[in-house]
């Protein structure tokens, strides 16, 4: 064996480790300002020369936030942490270093078409699949290569077993690949100039809409929920020192999980053209899903049991057991969302905004911080980060701007959705829409305060972490043998 | 009537629901039945700490399982869902005339049918001195005309000023209440082909002096006013440029000719506006009402309407 087979292929690991929190400021600053916007519509056009007006308008910078926050740090977060968890949980070295150092590189310049192209206004205008063809394309490359160095790395594995958090990083693999093949399927207009690719989708009117959601639920189901899973069984076992709770739990909830999600989509589409049987169909595959999605959250926090007392010194474990808290929260919400009576006082309204973000925020973003908490040190040669205090601010101030976001947007998104359905003695509504945006500055107000301390918090990482790296330097562990004992 | 263009789709989504729901459940029993050995690592050892315990499913996990499998169960036999089997209790969402869209608009209908009938039997001057009255045709008029008029209903670039007294197409109760109703067509016609960009300017400036705009260039408003007479402006805006004000008013009103003299400005007393609707034309329409609103609101929101100028 060459001296290169010999460790862990820790360089990739480590620069999507250090981009994640990079594009986690980048896209929650975006984020910071729509929620400004709202509040302040003139904030940006009025400081800015008015050729950028456009290009810095609500319209185009939501996208960007959403594609940066999800697809760049969420996916950063995701490569690394799978990356890191494969080789270590096969006991093998990543399959190719080449196409490894090919996913980062390509994945980032991904993240820098959706930046330049979404503020110039192009957009295929799905959520969350705004990016045009020739980036939709790109994906597909990368996403294929990522999947070969993956999967290659569990085909030379050294133990027979595959660990529990890889089954959720396949699984989100393998979905999010067909979910980009199906929904992004478009006729490319030709015609077009070069630097500002159009298309069509290749389906129309409510299937069209159907596709959209069938992708847009399973992103957040696969991409936010599988994959983080998958960070999860891999950080809070090795944070807290104990077993999985139940392999058997595992088991079971993996499967539901997956098979259940690809049901949920139509959810999203309540009260509209969408045939009634497939709304049912969508709502009460929604209600199964709550346990399947529960069996992740139970595993997760009762592997600490028994080590309860470590919560309270230790503020790794603090942010991934929050994290699991919010993501029983946000799974109990979302099924209870997808009834069909309680959607038609939620849909359209802030509550959707807030149930994303507790999961968004609550969830994905804070298992990622725990897990980069977790992997920064090791990857940089250090015992610990730079300051474990500022990792405990962090997680204070992170916790209080999530709670601040979502109770405000609860708050506003139940007010806005009674306003909507009041109706006056005489049959007329009772509100006009303009005055439920009127009654919704407060909430925006304290939104805007939640989603800078969550920010602020990103802002400290990043000091933190570069501090790290500069006292450590980047060393690759050794490839460990697997444990002998078992058969 | 069916979502399906053939019974092989009603079969297939029935069979892929129902084998759905039986995969959810042998999930649940297949692995609920393993024995476990609680307390006790499964033996499997990954990355020198990684462990998992041979512990059961906790029971009251399975059971929220069962029951949300239990409730997809009962609901898909009262709603639709099983493809072309619309359930027992004959719900939909909007087909047909017991759907819960035609049950709710028909009682928002009926709880306002009596009092609409009432103020269709008084005229508008009436009615908009009846407070109770204004109350609900300010609350349709926010709910359908603001979006167009704004919330003060005094408009904006390109939509009228519903405030004052100047009226493109007539401000008589009658005509307010038609206007709504049926809606208008605002047509200006274009220029470009008639008349070179030197004229239209000079007819700019001659328009803008008609309300003694001081931004008119005196140059101008001679030559102005013959290309004025001399082209077809006279056509609609009437031979005093008074428009449905003045005494052409019964040509001007069928196109929305404003009265040019008032100094009241559907876009704005630029010159460049003026040239630009002089040289394009103008295309303005206020939607027809009656068939989504029926006769009653209209009556009230013309009411309402009248009330703003009066």
């Amino acid at each position: 064996m060459s001296e290169t087979q010999t460790t862990y292929n820790y360089k990739v690991v480590r620069q999507f480790a250090v981009m994640t929190v990079i594009w986690g400021i980048v896209g929650m600053l975006v984020g910071v300002i729509i929620a400004a916007q709202l509040v302040w519509p003139e904030l940006v056009s009025a400081n800015v020369p008015e050729f950028l007006a456009p290009f810095l308008s609500y319209g185009r910078l939501r996208p960007l936030h959403t594609n940066a926050v999800i697809f760049a740090f969420g996916g950063c977060a995701l490569f690394a942490t799978s990356y890191y968890c494969v080789q270590r949980t096969c006991h093998t070295r990543l399959f190719s270093d080449g196409l490894a150092a090919f996913t980062f590189w390509f994945w980032q310049i991904v993240i820098l078409l959706a930046a330049l192209s979404l503020p110039m206004g192009i957009t295929t205008g799905k959520e969350y699949a705004e990016l045009e063809w020739p980036i939709d394309i790109l994906i597909t490359v990368v996403w294929v290569v990522y999947a070969v160095v993956f999967f290659g790395t569990i085909a030379k594995r050294k133990v027979q077993h595959i660990y529990v958090a890889n089954w959720f990083f396949g699984a989100m693999i393998i979905a999010v690949a067909l979910l980009h093949l199906v929904n992004s399927a478009e006729i490319p207009v030709l015609a077009a100039p070069w630097w500002s690719p159009r298309s069509y989708s290749l389906y129309a009117g409510v299937q069209d809409a159907m596709i959209q959601w069938w992708y847009g639920h399973n992103a957040v189901g696969f991409f936010l929920t599988a994959g983080f899973l998958g960070m999860m069984y891999y950080f809070v076992p090795k944070q807290a020192g104990r077993p999985i709770y139940s392999y058997r739990l595992s088991v079971v909830h993996f499967w539901a999980l997956i098979f259940t999600y690809m049901w949920a989509g139509p959810h999203h589409l309540h009260y509209t053209a969408l045939p009634d049987w497939t709304q049912s169909i969508g709502m009460l595959f929604s209600l199964i899903l709550l346990a399947p999605s529960w069996g992740g959250m139970i595993n997760g926090i009762m592997t600490l049991s028994g080590a309860w007392h470590k919560l309270r010194d230790d503020p790794i474990l603090k942010f991934l057991v929050t994290s699991l808290s919010f993501y029983g929260m946000s799974t109990f919400e979302g099924p209870m969302m997808s009834i069909k009576s309680v959607n038609a006082l939620s849909h359209y309204t802030d509550w959707t905004i807030g149930h994303v973000h507790s999961g968004a925020l609550g969830w994905v973003a804070m298992v990622s911080i725990g897990s980069l908490y977790y992997l920064l040190p090791r990857l940089f040669g250090r015992k610990e980060m730079y300051s474990v205090k500022l990792i405990t601010a962090h997680f204070w101030i992170a916790t209080i701007g999530v709670v601040l976001y979502i109770a405000a947007l609860w708050i506003a998104g139940v007010m806005q959705g009674l306003m909507w359905r009041s109706i006056n003695p005489d049959g007329t509504l009772a509100y006009s829409f303009v005055e439920s945006v009127k009654y919704s500055y407060p909430f925006w107000q304290i939104r805007v305060v939640g989603g800078l301390l969550f920010l602020v918090g990103m802002l400290i990482m990043a000091y933190n972490m570069f501090k790290t790296i500069g006292a450590g330097e980047s060393e690759d562990a050794p490839v460990l043998a697997p444990a002998a004992h078992h058969a | 009537m069916s979502d399906f263009t053939s019974d092989i789709w009603n079969f297939y989504v029935i069979g892929i629901v129902v084998a759905g729901i039986i995969t959810c459940i042998i999930l649940l029993w297949s692995h609920g039945s393993a024995t476990f050995t609680p307390g006790q690592v499964t033996g499997h050892k990954w990355d020198e700490t990684l462990e998992e315990y041979n512990n059961p499913l906790p029971k009251w996990w399975s059971g929220l399982f069962v029951l949300t499998v239990v409730f997809a169960i009962v609901y898909l036999a009262l709603f639709p869902g099983l493809g072309a089997f619309g359930g027992f209790l004959g719900w939909t969402s909007a087909e047909g005339p017991n759907s819960q869209w035609a049950q709710e608009t028909s009682k928002a209908e009926d709880a306002l049918k009596d009092t609409l009938d009432a103020y269709l039997a008084q005229d508008l001057p009436t009615l908009a001195s009846n407070s109770a009255a204004m109350a609900t045709g300010k609350r349709l008029f926010q709910s359908y005309c603001i979006q167009c008029h704004a919330s003060d209903g005094k408009g904006q670039p390109g939509f009228p000023n519903l405030t004052d007294d100047n009226w493109q197409f007539g401000g008589e109760p009658a005509t307010i209440e038609e206007t709504i109703a049926n809606g208008r067509q605002g047509v200006m016609t274009p220029h470009a082909d008639l008349l070179d960009a030197e004229s239209i300017k000079d007819i700019a400036n001659y328009v803008l002096s008609l309300s003694h705009n001081p931004a008119a260039d005196a140059n101008r408003i001679i030559r102005g006013q013959q290309a004025f007479a001399a082209s077809d402006c006279t056509n609609c805006h009437g031979s005093d440029a008074k428009g449905s004000a003045g005494v052409d008013a019964a040509v001007a009103r069928a196109y929305g000719a404003p009265n040019l003299t008032s100094g009241i400005w559907l876009y704005s007393s630029a010159e460049s506006t003026i040239i630009e609707g002089i040289t394009n034309g103008r295309q303005n329409r206020m939607p027809a009402w009656e068939g989504f609103l029926g006769k009653g609101k209209v009556h009230l929101l013309a009411a309402y309407v009248y009330s703003l100028s009066h």
